[in-house]
């Protein structure tokens, strides 16, 4: 299942930085970020219900870059 | 500028002025310290407070702890003015770039400005605005002058120009009337349309090229892959490095017996980390392959991502499908021969009596001649199978069709030697002439030919199902190099990566089609490109570039985009590198100060952002 988010990151880098951050998350198959169109589009895996592990999701986005934000 | 754009802006120009008038005022000692603490703390709080959120989750080699080790050592040599001026000018760099990346967002959203807000359905009241997502197909709506047509259909009342530029870059007026398809993303420039819709919305043209394009920068190129490793290795290399210029030459020098000099090598150390920031390539190379893609759409180019950029900057082979790419794909009249009354008067006998027919070839008869074919002149139409038709056309017994007839009729056919369908032609049992039928190129076909090989394309191919002599014939007028005919689909994919294999990894080929049934090989070329692809959902699914219309010269114009675009990101990515590298020497070596530095890193960037911008304007 592929979701769309929007997402508020300030630089390149740190959408880099989220993007690295979500794919180490579990139950993330695979993660993009789009730092021009502040969109992330998350894949998850089999049977993964995304409203669990997206909070997971941001969380450790926060970890690596304080001001981000993803609006689920 | 938005909200935390100018807060940025109110505490740059407290701190720049505080830093000023400080730095002119003759106070010594502490009490200097203090005072230059204001403005640094004003600027640089929130970079302070980032890099202690790094370090606590262990994230260390960031910007922000760049930032932060540098202004605090600089702080801490009693560089004071040089500790505020680099957290400044980190901030004026954070702020242009995030303002020129938001206009260009906003630029380039705005190219793409084709979604329709409302459609208007006839309710009981007169004209009702909805939300086009609720309208269910089938829903007669009416497109006034000036709007936007919000979703796919057949005209069944009115005319109107429609302005198609929006989705094909072409600024010519399209005529509709009664019975034409229209397809959504058209502006309505005179008439009022009542049009049926035949797909929802969310089938509908406008959202297939909006979630195309807003989709297309998550497909990475490899140079964006590149610089995100980069970027990942780089950084900690740079810290570290900065810390061996800050030990190594003091002990070295301590060991020969000589002062180490600490204060020096630990500035030079510093200057090191400023210039190291990889800012200028980490947010250059994504915004030039967004910059790129936008310019390409408002050219009537769709690129599905930015790989499919730089592997169209690499084609050297171009594959193409003949029937409806490089040729019409309809069939026309060109030429008339061996006639001895007038051709237009041959052509004329020839539709009268093709008049009921519904053959293709009877088509291009009655297009080609140009004139209102009386029902009343035309009487005993006899149609035979596989032959022709006879007819009595103003009196005269008329027969139209292929050799096989002529012999059937007893009448000496002339041979063509022209390729095509021969269509003879016998009035009152005279050979009256033939008439050549054929598909036609399109008129730039052999232009766009000539420019692609002008631009670096090495090799043209074309691919058809058609009989040898008419493939040969259009490829030789067509300059195109090689020729494979007699094809069935599968044999195109098979023909696609024989071709394939025979070229080295970096020269791309891009298959070019038109989307008709020819999904597989689009699929299986390095780059798939579906051409006229208005309102064909197959082609528009399986190719990874969409031409808008079907004008061959804009695969030219793809090609162009594509070699600006990565033309540019190279140049970030030479200049960039070439100027912290140089800098990151000069600052071992202690000729650059603090203020090289800064430029290294922020007037870098700046510079390379704007010529990312570039990419937004298409070449000619």
């Amino acid at each position: 299942m592929k979701k769309t988010y929007k997402i508020d990151v300030d630089c390149a880098n740190c959408a880099n930085k989220m993007e690295e951050a979500a794919n180490r998350t579990p139950g993330v198959a695979k993660a993009v970020v789009n730092f021009m169109t502040l969109k992330m589009v998350v894949e998850f895996e089999n049977g993964q219900d995304p409203k669990t592990v997206m909070p997971q999701v941001l969380k450790n986005c926060k970890k690596v870059e304080d001001d981000c934000e993803i609006f689920l | 500028m938005n909200k935390k754009q100018k807060r940025m802006l109110i505490r740059i120009l407290i701190a720049g002025a505080l830093m000023i008038v400080l730095s002119l005022l003759p106070v010594e000692g502490a009490l200097r310290f203090v005072l230059f603490l204001i403005p640094y703390l004003v600027i640089g709080s929130d970079i302070l407070r980032k890099a202690w959120k790094g370090i606590l989750n262990r994230q260390v080699f960031d910007e922000n702890f760049l930032m932060a080790v540098a202004t605090v050592g600089a702080m801490a040599l009693g560089e004071y003015t040089e500790g505020v001026a680099v957290m400044l000018f980190y901030q004026i760099g954070e702020l242009f770039q995030s303002y020129a990346v938001g206009r260009s967002r906003r630029n380039i959203s705005q190219l793409m400005d084709i979604r329709p807000d409302y459609a208007n359905v006839e309710g009981e009241d007169g004209l009702e605005q909805v939300d086009p997502d609720e309208v269910e197909p089938g829903t007669v709506i009416v497109v006034q002058t000036g709007e936007k047509i919000p979703i796919d259909g057949v005209v069944v009342e009115g005319q109107a120009s429609l302005n198609t530029s929006a989705l094909t870059g072409e600024s010519l007026p399209r005529e509709v009337s009664a019975g034409d398809e229209v397809i959504s993303g058209c502006i309505n420039m005179t008439g009022v349309l009542r049009v049926r819709t035949t797909r929802e919305f969310g089938e509908s043209t406008v959202s297939k090229i909006l979630e195309l394009v807003e989709n297309s920068s998550s497909r990475k190129s490899r140079s964006e892959q590149f610089i995100s490793r980069f970027a990942h290795y780089y950084t900690p290399i740079v810290c570290y490095s900065a810390l061996a210029l800050a030990i190594l030459p003091p002990l070295v020098l301590l060991l020969m017996g000589q002062g180490p000099d600490w204060g020096t090598w630990i500035y030079r150390a510093l200057t090191f980390l400023v210039i190291s920031c990889p800012c200028a390539l980490v947010i250059s190379i994504p915004l030039s392959f967004f910059a790129g893609i936008g310019g390409a759409s408002r050219a009537g180019v769709l690129v599905k991502g930015s790989n499919y950029l730089e592997a169209m900057s690499q084609v050297r082979c171009i594959v193409f499908d003949k029937t409806g790419t490089l040729t019409k794909g309809v069939f026309q009249v060109v030429g008339v021969h061996h006639n001895r009354m007038e051709e237009q008067q041959l052509l004329e006998y020839a539709a009268l009596a093709e008049r009921y027919s519904s053959h293709p070839i009877s088509r291009s008869l009655r297009e080609a001649c140009k004139m209102p074919l009386d029902a009343a002149r035309v009487s005993q139409v006899e149609e035979i199978g596989g032959h022709g038709v006879t007819a009595l056309v103003d009196g005269h017994t008329v027969a139209v069709g292929n050799a096989k007839l002529m012999q059937k009729l007893g009448i000496q056919p002339v041979d063509c030697h022209s390729v095509g369908t021969v269509v003879h032609v016998a009035v009152d049992g005279a050979y009256e002439g033939h008439i050549l039928i054929s598909d036609v190129p399109k008129p730039t076909s052999a232009q766009a030919i000539r420019e692609l090989k002008r631009s670096g394309v090495q090799k043209t191919v074309m691919l058809t199902g058609d009989a040898a002599p008419v493939a040969n014939q259009v490829a030789q007028e067509l300059g195109v190099d090689e020729v494979y005919s007699e094809l069935l689909p599968a044999d195109k994919v098979e023909q696609v990566e024989a071709l394939l294999t025979r070229k080295s990894d970096r020269e791309k080929l891009a298959f070019v089609g038109d989307g008709i049934n020819d999904a597989p090989v689009l699929a299986r070329a390095d780059v798939g490109v579906a051409m006229g692809a208005l309102g064909s959902d197959a082609a528009i699914e399986a190719a990874d570039i969409v031409l808008m219309d079907d004008d061959p010269m804009k695969l030219v114009t793809a090609i162009r985009i594509s070699r600006k675009c990565m033309r540019i990101v190279t140049e970030n990515i030479v200049f960039a590198l070439a100027v912290k590298l140089v800098c990151l020497l000069l600052g071992a070596v202690g000729i650059a100060n603090m203020w090289v530095a800064i430029f290294a890193d922020v007037g870098v960037m700046v510079l390379a952002v704007l010529n990312a911008i570039r990419a937004l304007r298409v070449p000619d």
